[in-house]
């Protein structure tokens, strides 16, 4: 079944986020929602600098099957953007955990976190 | 709900990788890992589709053509010798499409090939339209069907089957060839060169094996949908349906007027919009920008509103393409409602891909 990283958190909207040593967080989508997809050939990512709530659409994921939005898990500042995966949009699909990454942000309350889903409460949501 | 009906192919589909999901009833393969490989696979070599869902139907009785000339709008009279084939739709009595169909001249009478979705209210409607003719309809489900497709998918056939290798390169498009109870016709849904086989069912995973033996990669119906969408061909139920007239759906070449006095179901129908003036036509829609292009978006044109029956991203051309019905004035560009944000598209005349390579301007 899906590969689900235990070191991360995730959202049930299928995000994936990894509390970074500098105390920001990266973003991405989660191998089960890559798979649900299907084949990825545009993403759209947030501006840097932008101030995002938490559960404000912060993206769009484009498959050959369908659009989907992306959202910010937690509120806070967009750091930086995955500049590779708009150019090579599959990396969602073949790395999701790793070059597939979408954006970092720095938490507006770095608590926030500990409200999110561990790898095992976000496996049981998907049924893995 | 009743299960999903298995095609004789389902356990080739399985050992080969396939992820399986419900089509019209049947549980058929949507890709075996990739839907862009695939679709790159049928563009560049050869790939294989198992399309056993769909319905065949063998036609006879003394009066089989008189009946097909009235229940499709294409003219079975076209149809100069054994296995040459004929594209139509057949209408309802308001000139929309019921189905679209391939009908095939064979030994016995006809054979016509029907989409899987709609064979339940096809076969009602024939049978009701068969009243006073003499004209027996046989459903094949003891056939398997698999449509071999790309430009190498031709010798890849006859490499396996080398004892028919000369008839079947021989075959012009648009014919078929019977060999005992197998059948093998130059059509397809892709834009591509290949063959659509009909093949007994009990042999149809043996022949599966060795086309793959050979280099032919199965293909699942994601695929099957871009293809078709590049080549600029309809599905039924999306680009058109009973609500739509053939003359609004690209399909004007599909309906035979001559000899006048034919009076095909719909015929009526279809003279009165003419001379009404039809209001709306197909054309192809092109994004070059960002973006994917999807079955339902409003497309505005000068204040007045169409809409894409059918959208993706193409994996050829690497931008978005689609199938719309639009105001019958709609000029060089349109736009698109593209999830709130009205966004300029250009109008081309279909299809977008044949043999691999661009073709609108």
């Amino acid at each position: 079944m899906s590969n689900i990283p235990a070191e991360l958190k995730y959202v049930s909207s299928h995000e994936w986020l990894r509390l970074e040593a500098d105390g920001s967080v990266t973003v991405g989508i989660t191998e089960h929602a890559q798979e649900l997809l299907g084949d990825i050939v545009f993403v759209e990512l947030p501006a840097v600098g932008a101030n995002l709530a938490a559960d404000e659409q912060a993206g769009v994921v484009e498959s050959v099957k369908a659009a989907s939005d992306v959202y910010a898990p937690i509120a806070g500042e967009i750091l930086e953007v995955n500049a590779e995966l708009e150019a090579n949009p599959e990396l969602a699909n073949s790395e999701p955990y790793a070059a597939g990454w979408f954006f970092k942000i720095k938490p507006a309350n770095a608590a926030d976190l500990d409200g999110l889903l561990d790898a095992a409460t976000y496996a049981a949501e998907i049924g893995a | 709900m009743t299960a999903p009906q298995r095609t004789p192919l389902y356990e080739a589909h399985i050992a080969s990788g396939a992820k399986m999901v419900d089509f019209a009833g049947w549980e058929m393969p949507i890709h075996y890992g990739s839907q862009l490989k695939e679709h790159e696979i049928v563009r560049s070599d050869a790939g294989m589709f198992d399309v056993s869902h769909m319905t065949v139907v063998d036609i006879s009785g003394s009066d089989a053509k008189s009946w097909l000339q009235k229940l499709i709008a294409n003219d079975v009279a076209k149809l100069g010798f054994e296995g040459k084939a004929l594209y139509s739709g057949m209408l309802n009595d308001d000139g929309g499409v019921v189905d679209d169909l391939i009908v095939y001249l064979t030994a016995t009478g006809y054979r016509m090939v029907i989409n899987a979705g709609t064979t339940k209210k096809d076969l009602a409607w024939m049978d009701k339209q068969s009243a006073g003719f003499d004209v027996q309809l046989q459903v094949r489900r003891d056939l398997a069907m698999l449509a071999v497709q790309g430009p190498t998918a031709i010798a890849k056939v006859c490499s396996v089957k080398p004892a028919l290798a000369e008839q079947i390169q021989a075959l012009k498009v648009f014919q078929g060839l019977p060999s005992s109870d197998w059948f093998y016709a130059r059509t397809g849904y892709t834009g591509e060169d290949g063959l659509e086989i009909m093949i007994p069912a009990d042999q149809a995973i043996t022949f599966f094996n060795e086309l793959k033996a050979a280099g032919v990669a199965p293909i699942g119906l994601g695929a099957r949908d871009t293809l078709r969408l590049e080549a600029g061909m309809n599905l039924y139920g999306h680009d058109m349906d009973e609500t739509v007239s053939p003359l609004q759906a690209g399909m004007g070449w599909t309906i035979a007027w001559n000899p006048e006095e034919r009076d095909f179901i719909g015929r009526k129908a279809l003279e009165a919009q003419k001379a009404a003036g039809v209001p709306m036509k197909q054309v192809g829609l092109v994004l070059e920008g960002r973006g994917v292009l999807r079955e339902g978006q409003k497309v505005v044109v000068d204040g007045a509103e169409g809409i894409i029956t059918s959208g993706t991203f193409s994996p050829t051309l690497k931008h978005s393409i689609a199938i719309a019905r639009v105001p019958a004035a709609t000029g060089a560009t349109a736009q698109v409602d593209l999830r709130g944000t009205l966004t300029e598209v250009r109008v081309v005349k279909m299809p977008f891909v044949r043999n691999g390579k661009k073709v609108f301007e």
